[in-house]
């Protein structure tokens, strides 16, 4: 025996204007072989009531005021053998490439394409730090065009804004290698780790900022920025090419950032005018951010395979050897240093500027050192790691 | 061993993302398959009859275009098998919101946009059921969308053109496969309020599987069952069930032809064809 069908009423709502949702929803709720009966005051419902049923694969029966439907063949539609991409709060070891784009913890549909992404295995990207510094990073953003004084009148002795200008030419180089090497893995490393593309997309972000305002500093006084020099390309070149996601998050983060970090407190305290102490103090704060995400996760790499450090190692002796024939750091980036740590152009103040140059490479030297201890090198390991950093800092 | 063969016409360039999926599909269950496309239905037919396709992915029109030289040459045409989207189509024909036309006499003397001249679900159909109503055609202006000829409105395009060309005020009806007036009013080209439906077809089918008689039919046979067996639960091949727009295959039936044989009678509109065949 038939049961008697199921009555949807749609009342004035046409089919064509949201209506298909409570029909939908009606023929979900039927029971195995049930039926709906639809009734509604829109002249063109059996239209599209038609339409819908054949596009659902529903069994459809015209009526003469009312259209009778059956439950479609596929109920589920497509959540039909949809499979959920782990947990929302959980990382998986090995996302499978079939997750693609979605959400963590989504229902991804059966026959979803699969994607390449080259950085698919927790070990090699995750920290758990990577939440908490990229929410950090998000709140810390500044403003280019109000975070520095640029309307600050102040004034210095030619020699010292060439100076500024040249260390300022320098620095944008140095951020645009900083800005390529995690816009690269960005889009190489599975989404399934959404924190550490996010963070990788904000350092980006924040090295796009730190080109802006070195940028603006370098033409605020003169036309064009000064010399850029082979060797200091060379040496970024190393970077910028390393297609390793651990040994160029080493090179550029742990130790290029590393020592840029030094160097940048180092232009805060000297410069010469409040707007050059203004740049380099903001993009200090942003770089120590981005020296912990790389320590973080290395430090996790290198606890899980004990043969990392020896590829580190090799990566800094391989990128030494590279370098070996190029100038290291350019006569002009050294000179335009002490220049500004003197800040006049007198005997005494060039003095103490070249005393300060001098003691801001040891005191590079010492952060490597800590941090290449912190991802387990020993220390004579790290001392002669440090040594063998390039002399460009970066 | 020669594949089986099949024609398709490429009204669309995931066409061959669709039988590139149906090749793999087939091939890796022991069916031996290839296709050939071709640009217009009256070429795949002529190709059909010359032996260079096995099966032919035939339009209705198609399918009468062959199911008619078949019988002239003393053959046979078969619908083999058919999408359950393929089954109990209608078109309607719609008018302005604030037209006064209540049905299909009230068009005497009026425009009527229609889609390509080939075109069974957006002009020979609507045409034809308007006709059958009691519509005097000949006292009508039937406005023409012909895009795309030859692949027999498959593309959508001319009735798209039909529906702007009537919300313009260039036309004072157009004719519209039901679905796709679901579709225009949900993408905006013809707003569910702007619009009324005054006219509306008889049930009709659409596509088919065609073959001749002559065919190896354990051949045709294997593909039929493999084709019936495609399950959209399988997300090996959702994606190609999708991308030709059904849920399932079904045996395929010519019940549904009817109307458009009358149509086509009525208009004359094989008959260059079939006198070239």
């Amino acid at each position: 025996m038939s049961r008697p069908p199921a009555r949807l009423d749609l009342g004035a709502l046409s089919l064509a204007r949201g209506g298909h949702l409570l029909l939908r929803k009606a023929l979900l709720a039927l029971p195995a072989g049930g039926t709906l009966e639809v009734v509604g005051a829109d002249p063109e419902l059996p239209v599209h009531a038609r339409a819908l049923a054949r596009a659902w694969g529903a069994p459809f029966h015209p009526h003469d005021a009312t259209v009778v439907l059956g439950a479609p063949v596929t109920p589920e539609g497509r959540w039909r053998g949809a499979v959920r991409s782990g947990a929302p709060g959980q990382v998986v070891a090995e996302p499978p490439a079939t997750w693609g784009l979605a959400a963590r913890g989504a229902a991804v549909e059966a026959g979803s394409p699969a994607f390449r992404f080259p950085w698919s295995r927790r070990d090699e990207v995750w920290t758990d730090e990577a939440g908490r510094l990229y929410l950090q990073a998000a709140a810390a953003q500044w403003d280019p065009v109000t975070a520095v004084p640029w309307a600050t009148g102040f004034d210095l002795p030619d020699e010292v804004e060439d100076a500024v200008v040249q260390l300022m030419t320098y620095l944008v180089e140095n951020e645009v290698a900083a800005l390529l090497v995690p816009a690269r893995f960005c889009a190489q490393v599975h989404p399934h780790f959404r924190e550490i593309v996010q963070l990788l997309a904000i350092q980006a972000a924040d090295e796009a900022r730190h080109i802006e305002v070195f940028t603006r500093r370098a033409l605020l006084r003169r036309p064009a920025p000064a010399l850029s020099t082979a060797g200091g390309q060379a040496s970024l070149q190393t970077l910028v090419e390393e297609p390793d996601f651990a040994l160029a998050s080493f090179l550029t983060s742990v130790l290029g950032e590393g020592s840029f970090l030094t160097l940048l407190r180092f232009l805060d305290h000297h410069a010469p005018d409040p707007v050059t102490a203004a740049v380099c103090r903001l993009a200090a704060q942003d770089e120590a951010r981005h020296v912990a995400f790389g320590v973080a996760h290395l430090e996790r790499h290198a606890r899980l395979d004990p043969t990392l450090r020896l590829r580190l190692a090799a990566a800094v002796e391989r990128r030494h050897d590279a370098l070996r024939h190029t100038a290291g750091l350019n006569e002009e980036v050294f000179d335009a240093l002490v220049v500004v740590a003197a800040g006049a152009w007198t005997p005494d103040a060039l003095r103490r500027g070249w005393d300060a140059v001098v003691a801001l490479q040891e005191e590079m030297d010492v952060g490597r050192r800590v941090r290449l201890r912190r991802l387990g090198f020993e220390e004579a390991d790290a001392a002669r790691l440090s040594g063998l950093h390039t002399r460009n800092f970066m | 061993m020669r594949p089986f063969v099949l024609g398709a016409v490429a009204y669309d360039p995931k066409v061959v993302t669709i039988w590139d999926g149906f090749k793999e599909f087939f091939d890796a269950r022991g069916l031996a398959f290839d296709y050939v496309l071709f640009h217009n239905y009256e070429r795949q037919v002529r190709a059909h009859f010359a032996g260079v396709v096995d099966v032919a992915w035939n339009s209705p029109l198609a399918w009468i275009q062959a199911d008619r030289v078949a019988r002239g040459r003393g053959r046979r045409a078969r619908a083999v098998a058919m999408r359950d989207t393929d089954c109990d189509l209608t078109s309607v024909v719609v008018v302005s919101a604030d037209d006064g036309a209540q049905g299909a006499l009230d068009l005497a003397g009026r425009r009527i946009g229609v889609g390509a001249g080939d075109s069974p679900q957006a002009t020979l159909l609507p045409l034809w059921s308007l006709g059958r109503a009691g519509l005097d055609l000949a006292a009508t202006t039937v406005v023409r969308h012909d895009v795309l000829l030859g692949k027999h409105g498959d593309h959508v395009g001319g009735e798209r053109l039909a529906a702007q060309a009537l919300l313009r005020g260039e036309v004072d009806a157009a004719c519209i496969l039901d679905g796709n007036l679901l579709t225009f009013a949900a993408e905006g080209t013809l707003p569910a309020d702007r619009v009324r439906v005054i006219h509306t077809t008889p049930a009709y089918d659409h596509c088919n599987f065609t073959v001749l008689d002559g065919v190896d039919e354990a051949v045709v046979d294997h593909f039929t069952a493999l084709l019936l067996g495609m399950s959209w639960d399988d997300p090996g091949v959702r994606r190609l069930m999708d991308l030709e727009g059904l849920r399932a295959w079904r045996p395929g039936r010519t019940s549904g032809y009817l109307a458009l044989e009358a149509a086509v009678d009525r208009f004359g509109t094989l008959d260059a064809f079939l006198a070239s065949m």
